[in-house]
C-alpha cells in the first residue's frame, strides 16, 4: 500500500468522527443562544404582563360647583387667596351630593377615598388660571384612587371577605353605580410620562426620575468620553514604557473591579463634603459615574487603537507627519467604532447603577422635576428600587412600567450607538 | 505600451529559468572571515554620508559599524540574506527606527550638513525630506484622492484646492496610476490590486515631495508585471529623487541600481558599481551570495 493511499483512508475513516464533533459543538452554540432567548424573553413578558397596565389610568367624571364662599369669601380674586383655598373640600362637597344617602362619618371618610387627592390641585389650577369658573358648576375628569383603580384593573379580588381588601363593600357599590352612570373611563396614563415622584401611586410619574437619569448621563458621557480616550490616546501612543506606566495600567484594571458602591463613598466624601457640591444632584452623580466608567472606557479604547494596524501608522510617519497627525487623521477614526461601543457599554452600566447614587443622596424623595444638572433628583434605577419598596399595590405595575421605560432608554441608547458605529464605519 | 510591458514580462520570466543569472569574471579574493567593508564607500558630493553607525535592538547587535555615502540622484540597492539588516539599515536614514521600542542608533548620519542621527533633529521635517515607501502596501483606508492629498495638505504645501489637485494628479502620473484611477479617485484605497496599491503609496511619498526616497522591498508583494511597471518608475524618479532600495532580487538590483550594497549579519561586506558588484565581486561572501551559494 502506498503511503498516499493510506493517508486517505485515515482521513476517511476519521470523517464521520469529525463531523459529528463539528455538529456538536454547533449545537452547543444554537442551545446557548436559546438559552439566552428564552431568557430574556420571559424577563420581557413578565415585565410587560406586570407592568402594561401600569399604562392605563381610571378617570372619574365629578361635577364640581365652585362654591364662591368656599374659594374667595371676599370676592377680591387675588392669587394668594384662590391658591390657599380649600379644594379638597369642593371636591367632598361634590361627593356627598353625588351619594346623598351617604350620612355616617365612617362612610363619609370611604367616600372620599374614591377619587384621588390630585382632584383638588387638578381644580386649583383650573381656578388659578381662570378665575371665571368660580360660581360656576364644572364638570371634570380626575383620576380615581390607587385602590379603585386596582380595583377596576382587577388586581382586587370582590369576592374575597371583606377584611382583607382595602376596598370595602361600600365602596365597591358606588363604583358600581358610577360604572353605570358611565361616570368612570380608563384613559392613557399621561400623569405616568409626566409627573414627578408623589406618596399616591395615581400621581407618580416616572419623567422627574428619566429627566434625573438623563442629565447624569450627560454629565457622565461629556466627562468620561473625552477623558478616557485621551487617557487611552496617551498610554497607548504617547507614553514611554517603563515602571510608572506598568503601574497605572495595572491600577486602571483594578479600578474596573471596585464595586461600584465605593465609588459612591469616595463621591460623598471628596464631591460632597470636601467640594461641598450639592447633594442629591446629578452633576455629583454623573461625577461618580464617570469615576466608575472610566476604566471600562479607557481599557476598551486602548483595546480598538491595540486593533488599528502598526502599518497605518507607519504609512503616516513614513511621509513625515507627527505622531499627532498620525493619531488624529488615521488611528483615531480607524479606533473610534471600538472605542464608541466601550463608551456605550461603560454608559449602559452607569444608566443601570444605583448603589452609588444611594450615597450621595440621589435616594431622596423627590416630587419636582429636575430642570438642570444640578437639581436635586433622582434616578431610573433608585426610582425603581424606591417603589419596589413601596407597600401599595399600585406601585407593583408602576414598578414593572419603570423598567420598560429603563429598557426603553437602553435600547434608545444602544440604537444610537450602531448608528454611530455604521457612520465611522462607512468612513473606513 | 503593451509592448513594452510584454517585453519586461518576457525578460523577467526568462531570467526565472536560467538562474543564476551571475557568473562572476574570476574569483574574489577577499577572504570570508574579514568583516571589513570592500570597494567604493565614499562618492564625491554625497546625498547623505553614515559613518560608524551602530543599531542594537536591546541586546542584539543588529547593525556593526557601517560606513556607507549615498550619492546623488543615484538609486543604491542593498542586498543581502534574510536578517542581515537591510531594514534596519534603511530605517535609520530616516529615523523611522525611533518608533521602535528598545531600539538604540549610535554613529552619524550627516545630510546637508546637518547630524539627522541627533536628538536636536526634529523627525517631522527629516521625514517629509527622506520618506518611505514599505515592503507591504499600506495605502490609508480613505479614498484614493485622500491618501496622496494627505501628505501635502498636512506639510501646508498646497494653498488652496487647485493647488492640491495639481500636486495629486501629478504625483498620480509620476507613479504611473494615473490613467487607471482618475474615473475613482473617490473610491478607497484599499480597493485596488496589490500593485496599483504599491503605486498608490509611491504617489503619495512622491506628493510629499522628498528628496531621498528609501524603498524597502517595494515589489515583494507584486506580481511580474506591477514589479517591471514599479522598475520602470523607479527608472524616472531617478532624475529627481535619491532612491535607497531594499530588494531580495538580485535582477532587481541589476536593472534598478547604479550602486548596489552588500550586507551580512549586520556588516557592510561590499559596496560599490552595481556592474562591479555582479559580476567582480572582491569579496568571497558577496560572490557566494550572488552566485546562489548563500541565502
Ligand atoms: N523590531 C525589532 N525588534 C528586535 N529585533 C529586530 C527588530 N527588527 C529587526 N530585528 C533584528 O535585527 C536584525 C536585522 O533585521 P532586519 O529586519 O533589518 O533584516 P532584513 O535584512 O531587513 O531582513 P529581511 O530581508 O528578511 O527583511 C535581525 O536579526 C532581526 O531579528
Ligand atoms: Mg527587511
Amino acid at each position: 500500500m502506498s503511503k498516499k493511499s493510506r493517508t486517505i483512508d485515515i482521513v476517511r475513516a476519521g470523517m464521520k468522527k469529525r463531523k459529528a464533533a463539528e455538529t456538536r459543538f454547533r449545537l452547543y452554540g444554537l442551545a446557548a443562544i436559546a438559552l439566552g432567548l428564552i431568557f430574556l424573553s420571559l424577563l420581557f413578558v413578565s415585565i410587560v404582563a406586570n407592568g402594561y397596565t401600569a399604562f392605563a389610568q381610571s378617570y372619574v367624571e365629578i361635577e364640581v360647583y365652585i362654591d364662591p364662599d368656599r374659594i374667595d369669601p371676599e370676592g377680591k380674586r387675588e392669587d394668594s387667596v384662590l391658591s390657599r383655598a380649600d379644594y379638597g373640600g369642593l371636591v367632598k362637597a361634590t361627593l356627598r351630593e353625588m351619594f346623598p344617602e351617604v350620612r355616617s362619618r365612617r362612610d363619609k371618610r370611604q367616600l372620599y377615598r374614591l377619587v384621588s387627592t390630585g382632584a383638588s390641585y387638578e381644580i386649583r389650577e383650573m381656578v388659578l388660571e381662570d378665575p371665571e369658573l368660580i360660581g360656576q358648576k364644572i364638570s371634570v375628569w380626575v383620576p380615581v384612587d390607587d385602590e379603585i383603580d386596582m380595583l377596576l384593573k382587577g388586581h382586587i379580588d370582590r369576592n374575597s371577605p371583606e377584611a382583607d381588601r382595602r376596598v370595602k363593600d361600600k365602596q365597591i357599590a358606588w363604583v358600581d353605580k358610577l360604572i353605570s352612570e358611565e361616570k368612570i373611563e380608563k384613559r392613557f396614563n399621561t400623569i405616568f410620562f409626566t409627573a414627578g415622584d408623589s406618596r399616591d401611586p395615581e400621581l407618580a410619574g416616572i419623567w422627574g426620575a428619566a429627566a434625573g437619569s438623563f442629565f447624569t448621563l450627560i454629565v457622565t458621557l461629556i466627562l468620561s468620553f473625552p477623558i478616557g480616550v485621551a487617557a487611552a490616546v496617551y498610554l497607548e501612543e504617547f507614553a514611554p514604557q517603563n515602571r510608572f506606566t506598568d503601574f497605572i495600567e495595572v491600577n486602571i484594571n483594578n479600578l474596573a473591579a471596585v464595586p461600584s458602591i465605593v465609588f459612591g463613598l469616595l463621591g460623598l466624601a471628596v464631591f460632597i463634603n470636601f467640594f461641598g457640591m450639592p447633594r442629591s444632584a446629578p452633576i455629583v452623580g454623573g461625577l461618580v459615574l464617570t469615576l466608575m466608567t472610566l476604566p471600562t472606557i479607557i481599557i476598551a479604547s486602548r483595546a480598538a487603537l491595540k486593533s488599528v494596524p502598526p502599518s497605518i501608522r507607519e504609512a503616516a510617519l513614513g511621509i513625515g507627519a507627527s505622531p499627532m497627525q498620525t493619531m488624529v487623521y488615521h488611528v483615531l477614526p480607524l479606533a473610534m467604532p471600538g472605542m464608541l461601543t466601550g463608551t456605550i457599554i461603560g454608559m449602559a452600566q452607569a444608566l443601570g447603577e444605583s448603589a452609588p447614587l444611594l450615597m450621595i443622596g440621589m435616594v431622596a424623595f423627590i416630587v419636582d422635576i429636575p430642570q438642570g444638572a444640578f437639581d436635586p433628583s433622582t434616578v431610573l434605577p433608585v426610582q425603581i428600587y424606591l417603589w419596589a419598596d413601596s407597600p401599595e399595590r399600585a406601585f407593583v405595575e408602576r414598578t414593572s412600567a419603570a423598567i420598560m421605560v429603563l429598557l426603553a432608554f437602553l435600547i434608545t441608547m444602544n440604537a444610537l450607538a450602531v448608528m454611530l458605529r455604521k457612520r465611522f464605519e462607512r468612513r473606513w | 505600451m503593451d509592448t513594452i510591458e510584454k517585453s519586461k514580462v518576457d525578460e523577467i520570466e526568462d531570467t526565472g529559468v536560467k538562474e543564476p543569472v551571475f557568473m562572476p569574471e574570476d574569483s574574489a579574493t577577499i577572504d570570508r572571515e574579514n568583516r571589513a567593508t570592500v570597494g567604493e564607500v565614499f562618492v564625491d558630493n554625497p546625498r547623505m554620508s553614515c559613518r560608524d553607525v551602530n543599531v542594537h535592538y536591546g541586546e542584539n547587535h543588529a547593525i556593526h559599524d557601517v560606513n556607507l555615502d549615498i550619492g546623488c540622484n543615484e538609486v543604491i540597492a542593498m542586498i543581502g540574506p534574510s536578517g542581515c539588516g537591510k531594514s534596519t539599515f534603511l530605517r535609520c536614514l530616516n529615523r523611522m527606527n525611533d518608533t521602535i521600542e528598545g531600539c538604540k542608533v549610535s554613529g552619524s548620519i550627516i545630510m546637508d550638513g546637518e547630524e539627522i542621527n541627533s536628538k536636536k533633529i526634529d523627525v517631522v521635517p527629516l521625514r517629509a525630506q527622506v520618506s518611505m515607501v514599505f515592503q507591504k502596501p499600506n495605502p490609508f483606508p480613505k479614498s484614493i484622492y485622500e491618501n496622496v492629498a494627505f501628505g501635502p495638505r498636512i506639510h501646508g504645501l498646497a494653498n488652496n484646492k487647485v493647488e492640491l489637485d495639481e500636486i495629486v494628479v501629478t504625483s498620480l502620473e509620476k507613479a504611473g496610476l494615473w490613467n487607471e484611477v482618475k474615473d475613482r479617485l473617490d473610491k478607497p484605497g484599499t480597493g485596488l490590486s496589490g500593485g496599483q496599491q504599491q503605486r498608490l503609496c509611491i504617489a503619495r511619498t512622491i506628493a510629499v515631495g522628498p528628496e531621498v526616497i528609501l524603498m524597502d522591498e517595494p515589489c515583494s508583494a507584486l506580481d511580474p508585471i506591477a514589479t517591471a511597471r514599479i522598475e520602470d518608475l523607479i527608472d524616472e524618479l531617478r532624475t529627481q529623487f535619491t532612491i535607497c532600495i531594499v530588494t531580495h532580487s538580485m535582477q532587481q538590483a541589476a536593472r534598478v541600481s547604479q550602486r548596489t550594497a552588500y550586507f551580512h549579519l549586520g556588516d557592510l561586506i561590499e559596496v560599490g558599481d552595481t556592474t562591479k558588484i555582479f559580476t567582480n565581486p572582491k569579496h568571497q561572501l558577496t560572490e557566494d551570495y550572488i552566485t546562489g551559494r548563500f541565502g
